[in-house]
């Protein structure tokens, strides 16, 4: 089965460090894989260059058989790598239902000429997002504040609502930077609840996380990063088993 | 008396429609632009120099392409740039434009501008109506203005310019292509731009480069500060308040005699900051909040719906 989405040697180099130093790793389809390790061995880094936030300096990612390095971030969502950022960064002015209604691709009425000559159809179109909004928002949990501005949301609302969002984008990979940072008990609970039963429903995951309790309940395969390439790759046990990733975490003893 | 309320009903058209651009670029996709004036005077320009020979309605559609277009290249000239160098360039492009139009005396008539400008109707206005043609004229104008920046506003297109303005890099992630959004939001400004400057042109008939001051793009970002980012009514009654209040105090040299005509227009200048300022801290979602979609629309009857939240969500807006 060829791989569902493919790192093959990356690297992104900011001045002289390199963020990304000849990274391979790979997610496989209906599968949640992590992404750990120590701060700055480039996780968040591999999640913008898969997203298009960052240009590869060299490597290639493949995502579906296709060659999708370095596409630009809107191109990326299109094909269906959809990404939660580390710190939750709402569209402070849109209310939470405009920010669950701004995610649908393909809009008719996003475009100049869509929004004044085709009305009909982009309010059929809005009718069909806002109905599948609702439903997302009494799935999060979020239907009573569907008209809050979603900056008024708390930290762990607004990565139910960042999670509720990138699932009306059509996605097929979903990328989590670190949904369990800054999120309470019951939230975190609760997130861990959602990427569970979206895989059950086919949807794949890669997962950025500090948190191991939350990476060993919901991951099926992590890859360990230290200094910006993959070090171990297995499964939750047998990375935390491996004594190079004990040393990464904890440094070598001289 | 009646040609000076006129005169103040156009003004405060042209007002408008330069503010209602500046709302689609800065209000509400966040593109700072400090050239306005410029805009204006390209358009009143083209229209003075085109109209004798094509007619104003040509004159007009030359005078909208021609400041979308320069809007367009500007915005993509800057857009690897950082946000606040798009305030930059468009303050340098408005001089530009100034000094060329100053300088440039084949086309523009340098310092002396250009007279004669037809009016629209011109030929089948009967004497003593001309007024009266020209402010049905502006009306009609501000309103297909409106019509249509209301309906960019409310339009998913709006919203997701609202998102680019509020971050860029999530909009991108979003799937949306920010670049091209910015450039038709600017574009289309620029547009509406060149309309206020053809009917500046066509109202006074004569034109110069000293009545393309800065202080029209000041007035601009204070009708769009007043009336609430986003919102084109709030826009309009911001734009109609500061002309309001700029007309009304020339009159305030008849109550206080110990003030001077200087004095006073210096003094009326800093009312309108002092209400700039006080609006900010008071009432900073500007006088009219920005229309946005609300659940209520899609299911009036959903027992769920927020609607006890409605004033938290509207006086939460800072």
């Amino acid at each position: 089965m060829e791989p569902f989405l493919d790192v093959r040697g990356l690297t992104r180099r900011y001045g002289g460090v390199a963020a990304l130093d000849d990274c391979s790793v790979d997610l496989a389809r209906g599968q949640v894989t992590g992404l750990i390790g120590p701060n700055g061995a480039g996780k968040t880094t591999l999640l913008n260059a898969l997203t298009g936030l960052a240009k590869p300096d060299a490597g290639t990612v493949t995502f579906e058989g296709e060659d999708v390095t370095g596409l630009a971030a809107h191109r990326m969502a299109a094909k269906g790598v959809v990404r939660s950022f580390q710190i939750v960064r709402e569209l402070g002015s849109l209310t939470v239902f405009e920010t669950l209604l701004i995610a649908p691709p393909h809009q008719a009425g996003e475009t100049l000429a869509g929004a004044l000559l085709a009305r009909p159809k982009w309010w059929a179109q809005e009718r069909a997002n806002a109905a599948e909004a609702r439903r997302l928002l009494e799935r999060v949990g979020l239907i009573k504040l569907a008209d809050q501005p979603s900056g008024m949301l708390s930290g762990g609302q607004k990565k139910l609502l960042e999670v509720a969002r990138a699932l009306l984008m059509q996605p097929k990979l979903i990328l989590l930077d670190e949904p369990g940072a800054g999120v309470s008990p019951p939230l975190r609970e609760e997130i861990i609840r959602l990427v569970r039963e979206l895989k059950a429903e086919g949807l794949s995951f890669g997962i950025v996380e500090h948190d191991m309790h939350l990476v060993e309940e919901v991951c099926d395969r992590v890859h360990v990063l230290a200094q910006g390439r993959a070090l171990v790759s297995g499964t939750f046990a047998e990375a935390t088993a491996d004594p190079r990733v004990v040393d990464a975490y904890l440094g070598v003893a001289a | 008396m009646i040609s000076y309320l006129v005169t103040v009903v156009i003004f405060v058209a042209i007002a408008a429609l330069v503010g209602l651009a500046l709302n689609l670029q800065w209000g509400l996709a966040g593109l700072v632009n400090f050239g306005v004036s410029g805009f204006v005077a390209l358009g009143a320009y083209a229209v003075a120099i085109t109209a004798p020979h094509v007619g104003w309605l040509a004159a007009m559609a030359f005078a909208a392409l021609m400041c979308a277009g320069l809007s367009m290249l500007l915005s993509l000239l800057t857009i690897r740039l950082e946000e606040n160098y798009l305030a930059i360039v468009t303050i340098g492009f408005g001089e530009i434009v100034r000094i060329l139009l100053l300088n440039e005396g084949w086309l523009t008539g340098g310092a002396l501008g250009i007279s004669g400008i037809p009016r629209p109707f011109a030929g089948m206005t009967p004497a003593g109506w001309g007024d009266g043609v020209i402010l049905v004229f502006a009306v009609v104008l501000v309103t297909a203005a409106f019509a249509f920046s209301e309906a960019l506003v409310r339009s998913p297109f709006g919203r997701v310019l609202r998102a680019v303005r509020d971050d860029p890099t999530v909009t991108a992630a979003l799937g949306k292509p920010v670049l091209a959004l910015r450039v038709r939001a600017f574009a289309v400004g620029g547009a509406i731009m060149g309309l206020a400057g053809a009917l500046h042109a066509f109202f006074l008939t004569y034109i110069d480069p000293s009545q393309f001051t800065p202080i029209i793009t000041a007035y601009a970002f204070m009708a769009v500060i007043a009336g609430g980012r986003g919102s084109n009514l709030g826009l309009i009654l911001g734009a109609g308040s500061i002309m309001l209040i700029l007309e009304a105090t020339r009159f305030l040299k008849d109550i206080i005699p110990w003030i001077d005509g200087v004095q006073l227009s210096a003094l009326r200048l800093g009312m309108i900051g002092v209400g700039i300022v006080l609006m900010l801290i008071l009432r900073p979602q500007g006088l009219v909040a920005e229309p946005k979609r609300r659940y209520g629309e899609f299911f009036p009857k959903d027992a769920a719906g927020p609607a006890p939240n409605r004033a938290l969500a509207e006086g939460g807006k800072a």
